[in-house]
């Protein structure tokens, strides 16, 4: 059970939240000019990196809050904690 | 084996205890447990096989011990497969065999032993295709099977605790102890844990005769503890084991509270399970010694070396008379010492090692036989030990040697599992022909035996400098000598056992490795090798080290199989913690609950709400209930408490733009006091939710959504906000238990709401159909929709949830001059299918889209995107041969049709090619025949077509239908 630094109420327990799956995943429009291709895309492919990977996570018992996470698949370090709308600069974490 | 009681030990004399063992009274003292004083009281059989039922005795004194699994006590509290070398012996204690039927003396399944040859490795998958699973299932049942789970409620309490800690040490050995005191010294370490899964702390040092840092065993054991437990920062666990080591420096302690005490005695929780979340974990949790293989090593007197000397040194317990040890390394030594200090005679030490180390000298001196350069061939006996044919390694000179116990140690395998867990790689020792822990990715370190250290002073050294931050690496010392290896098919490996509570034995592992599952997890599910409830603690290394010489490949290139919690055996209790009965899922209450209740409504539980399913009078059946309860609504006025509806504010200056984004129809164009229909889709386009929104403000709304689904949507429109749309300007708020709500429903509702008093005018103009007004009701702040969902006349009026019990007896009184009548969720959703309205959960499933409910034309008179518009626009939402929504009129005179059953064409003669489904089903009062409701594929242009459905063999006969059974034009509501 991972503990995650949520920024706005501190260390937790993974049970306190819930894991939105991969971060900065973009959700394609306007409706009526997106292929099925992107839109199958976007709903279903998902990376599923062996190592460091960014994702979001919901403090659903804690502040309700969302925020990216990013954390190694692996050793399950998390190398950073940040805002939603906001991204990593390459190579600044895992 | 002729065990018994010798001197000396740690056990309390003067205080004797007596003790049932298969019906049979013994005695034994304070400070035993349940194996040692069976041991002392001679007791050689102690279990039967899983597989053969063969006669087993105690082959280990922790919680390795593969055979001596037994059933705890009797009725409600009985444990069972519990070993008895984890049982604390207390007055009155009764355990029985398992696996032994009617005696372990007397198996009327051993016969299995006699056909050993036909269940080798695998059987059972073999037999699944040839010659018949069948045939051999119902005596393999009965024969294979621990204990017997108690048929009663448990009748203990269990529970959770929560810790956070800076250093947490497992296990408190000589390396444990040094690790706490080290670590309780260190500065900045507010808290420090150390747990002890055994009753006594001490680990090894309670075995043990050598001195530590010059000082008796336990006199070094007595003054480290006297100071731990003076520190203030430490807290000093025991009957607590590390279960589980997790993520991010989580480790699962499973501690028993009171299994030690009579159960008369017993008192608070039985069990507790601790989270600790540590910063540093020191793992000093020992090792196990390796079993030898060898033919009939599993005959009753065949002992862990090891496990001898706990017997007789902790516990003044002698397993037997006359001892051989078997070993391949010097440390082994000391358990025939053991046995020899308290006056069993040692005939022989069997070493395989040509020059075997210093003990050997110390041996002679005692004036005890070396065999040097021999290995055990073959135990003799039937139920016992007789006797041990014993060979040089190279073959030639063979010896027979009379004993009654036979002592082996093939070395030792560090406790590696909490460090696997913890997600930390393992380096194959050579010399110790073990796997060691190396790094590690979580902040844990492993000392003493659990490093592969196994001398107590050195091991109390590097504990000290891990706690400096100093590297553990384990000292060069004399490598382990050969272990004698059986030729492929050679017969006598089908008598020579790795895992003994499987029944696994070197010739399944060879029949593995033949038919080429070489793999380690291959071969542990082909064989079941480790697979027992011990886990394969002294089985694991052995078999790889078989089948390493089988494949002719060096043991680390092989591997282990994958090391996961628990480590030992936990009890569900202790996972369930509280969690248990109607505390697993506590069931919410309306606000009306009592007066329900005191009317004889049947609660029942909707979705974590205990509702009413309807309010039977004497002697009514639940249908006449039901109908009873739809004629009084239709006729006059009923009352039902809505508070479950779900209720969330949505509000801010984007209020109106972000719900336009979530809801498949429009909503910026609705009004300030009106509400409107809306269906909520999940980003797959699938109907998610479906509710009356009403514009209460200009930014203001207040969001309608089913029973028991609102913190649901909550989060659902909090996710959108936060992670899509975080520049809109809205605040979203579940105030669903912030509200009571009850619904007045019927051609008389207007009167009796007006009768309650309220400042809001309830004319028909001043106040329409599918509109909001805010005011006062009965003195109360209220807010009232006139929305309906039985297809009368109908007001949900909402006031703060602690006038929802008043607002219901006020209703109630008022509406007495009408015969107002409180009805419950099956008479609600009776007059729903007479209306047709849908129900999201019932009428849908995980593939129904918006237009299969007809909202195919609102959805294309919107312009804007919605949440799971573009799904909806994938071919599969294309598709002309959809199943829609439609109602179904029952043609052939009979009951109503089963929820459930398949639609088929008219002219279907077999039940196959389902063309849907019926969704909702009921008995309508009001029209005085079932009705029901189906999707069906291109149901909405079949309209007046005959169709049949089968259901379970059943064949009846329908009609596709509109519907809306009853006032399609939905006059009634507005009234
Ligand atoms: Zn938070």
């Amino acid at each position: 059970m991972l503990l995650i630094t949520c920024p706005h109420c501190g260390p937790r327990a993974e049970i306190e939240y819930r894991c939105g799956g991969e971060a900065h995943v973009e959700r394609p429009g306007p409706h009526d000019q997106v292929s099925d291709q992107a839109w199958a895309d976007y709903l279903f492919y998902r990376a599923n990196p062996k190592g460091g990977h960014r994702e979001r996570w919901l403090h659903v018992a804690g502040c309700g809050q969302w925020f990216n996470v990013a954390r190694d698949t692996i050793t399950h370090e998390i190398a950073a904690v940040y805002p939603m709308g906001e991204t990593l600069a390459e190579g600044s974490a895992a | 084996m002729s065990g018994r009681r010798s001197e000396g030990g740690a056990i309390d004399r003067s205080k004797p205890i007596s003790f049932r063992w298969a019906g049979k009274s013994y005695q034994g003292y304070a400070g035993d447990t349940l194996a040692s004083a069976l041991i002392a009281n001679g007791v050689s059989i102690i279990g039967r096989s899983f597989k053969y039922h063969r006669p087993r005795g105690l082959i280990a004194a922790g919680l390795e011990e593969p055979n001596g699994i037994v059933q705890l006590e009797a009725g409600a509290v009985t444990v069972p497969n519990v070993k008895a070398t984890q049982i604390e012996l207390y007055e009155g204690l009764s355990a029985t065999p398992v696996n032994a039927k009617p005696s372990v003396e007397f198996d009327l399944l051993a016969v299995n032993s006699l056909f050993k040859r036909f269940i080798p490795a695998a059987f059972y998958y073999k037999t699944f295709f040839w010659p018949s699973w069948r045939l051999f299932e119902p005596s393999i049942r009965k024969a294979a099977g621990l204990g017997d789970a108690p048929a009663e409620r448990d009748p203990d309490h269990y529970e959770h605790r929560f810790a956070h800690v800076d250093t947490l040490i497992v296990g408190s050995g000589a390396a444990g102890l040094a690790a706490a005191e080290a670590a309780a010294a260190l500065p900045g370490n507010e808290r420090v844990m150390l747990v002890e899964a055994d009753f006594e702390y001490g680990g090894g040092l309670l075995s043990a005769a050598e001195p530590v840092e010059g000082l008796a065993p336990l006199a070094w054991r007595d003054a480290a503890l006297a100071r731990l437990r003076a520190a203030p920062n430490m807290l000093l666990l025991n009957r607590t084991m590390a279960s589980g080591f997790y993520d991010h420096g989580l480790v699962a302690l499973y501690e028993r509270v009171s299994d030690h005490l009579p159960p008369e005695q017993r008192s608070g929780p039985r069990q507790r399970l601790w989270k600790v979340r540590c910063k540093k974990v020191i793992l000093a949790t020992g090792a196990f010694e390796r079993p030898i293989a060898f033919s009939g090593n599993d005959l009753p007197g065949v002992m862990l070396a090891s496990a001898a000397q706990t017997y007789a040194r902790r516990y003044g317990a002698l397993a037997g008379t006359r001892a051989v040890l078997c070993t391949n390394n010097d440390g082994a030594y000391d358990a025939a010492f053991a046995l020899h200090d308290l006056g069993c005679t040692v005939a022989a030490i069997v070493d395989s090692r040509a020059a075997p180390g210093a003990g050997a000298d110390a041996a002679r001196q005692r004036g005890i036989e070396i065999l040097a350069g021999f290995v055990p061939l073959a135990a003799k006996g039937r139920r016992a030990v007789r006797g041990l044919e014993v060979a040089a390694l190279g073959g030639g000179v063979r010896r027979r040697i009379a004993c009654d116990t036979i002592l082996t140690s093939d070395g030792w395998n560090p406790a590696v599992h909490l460090h696997s867990q913890a997600g930390g790689s393992l380096a194959y020792n050579e010399g110790l022909q073990a796997f060691l822990p190396k790094g590690a990715p979580q902040d844990a370190i492993s000392v003493g035996a659990a490093a592969g250290i196994l001398d107590s002073d050195t091991a109390i050294d590097a504990a000290r400098a891990a706690m400096r931050g100093e590297p553990v690496e384990a000292p060069v010392q004399a490598a382990v000598g050969p272990t004698r290896r059986f030729a492929d098919g050679d017969t006598r490996a089908q008598t020579a056992w790795l895992d003994f509570q499987n029944d696994v034995t070197v010739a399944d592992v060879q029949l593995a490795s033949r038919e080429n599952f070489r793999s380690v997890e291959h071969l542990k599910r082909y064989t079941t090798l480790g697979m027992a409830s011990d886990q394969g603690k002294t089985s694991n290394v052995a078999g790889i080290h078989v089948l390493s010489g089988l494949l002719k490949t060096p043991a680390p290139a092989i591997g282990t199989t994958k090391f996961r919690p628990p480590f030992d055996p936990v009890t569900i209790g202790a996972f369930a913690g509280r969690a248990v009965g109607e505390d697993l899922a506590p069931l919410a209450r309306t606000p009306s609950h009592a007066a329900q209740v005191a009317l004889g409504a049947k609660m029942e539980n909707y979705g974590g709400w205990l509702r009413p399913a309807y309010f039977p009078q004497a002697g009514e059946s639940e249908q006449q209930t039901i109908a009873r309860e739809v004629h009084a609504v239709r006729r006059s006025a009923g009352l039902f408490d809505a508070s479950t509806l779900g209720k969330i504010e949505v509000k801010g200056p984007d209020a109106a733009e972000f719900l336009q984004r979530i809801y498949v129809g429009g909503v910026r164009t609705l009004k300030v006091g009106q509400c409107r229909y809306g269906l909520m889709l999940s980003e797959h386009g699938i109907v998610y939710d479906d509710g009356v929104f009403a514009r209460i403000g200009e930014d203001h709304f207040l969001v309608g959504t089913t029973s028991g689904h609102a913190a649901a949507i909550t989060e659902t429109l909090h996710e959108w906000l936060q992670c899509e749309w975080p520049h809109l300007r809205v605040l979203v708020e579940n105030v669903t238990t912030g509200w009571a709500v009850m619904n007045i429903a019927g051609p008389k509702a207007r009167e009796i709401f007006a009768a309650v008093g309220t400042d809001i005018d309830l004319s028909a103009d001043a106040f329409a159909h599918m509109q909001y007004r805010a005011g006062t009701v009965g003195g109360v702040p209220a807010r009232v929709q006139r929305v309906s969902f039985t297809g009368e006349l109908s007001y949900e009026i909402a006031v703060p949830w602690g006038y929802g019990a008043a607002l219901w007896d006020a209703l109630m009184e008022a509406g007495q001059p009408h015969r107002i009548t409180p009805f419950g969720v099956e008479s609600l959703m009776a007059m729903r299918i007479e209306k047709g309205f849908l129900h999201v959960g019932s009428d849908t499933d995980g593939t129904t889209y918006p237009q299969d409910l007809g909202f195919g034309p609102a959805i294309a008179k919107k312009k804007d995107d919605f949440v799971g518009r573009r799904s909806t626009m994938r071919p599969d939402g294309l598709r002309e041969d959809r199943r829609q929504l439609v109602g179904l009129e029952v043609t052939d005179g009979g009951p109503p049709i089963e929820v459930g059953a398949h639609v088929l064409p008219a002219d279907a003669t077999e039940a196959r090619g389902t063309q849907g489904w019926v969704t909702s089903s009921v008995y309508s009062p009001t029209l005085e025949r079932p009705i029901a409701m189906a999707l069906v594929e291109r149901g909405r242009d079949r309209m007046g077509e005959t169709v049949r459905i089968w259901d379970l063999g059943q064949w009846r006969a329908a009609r596709i239908a509109d519907p809306r059974f009853f006032d399609p034009a939905g006059e009634r509501t507005h009234g």
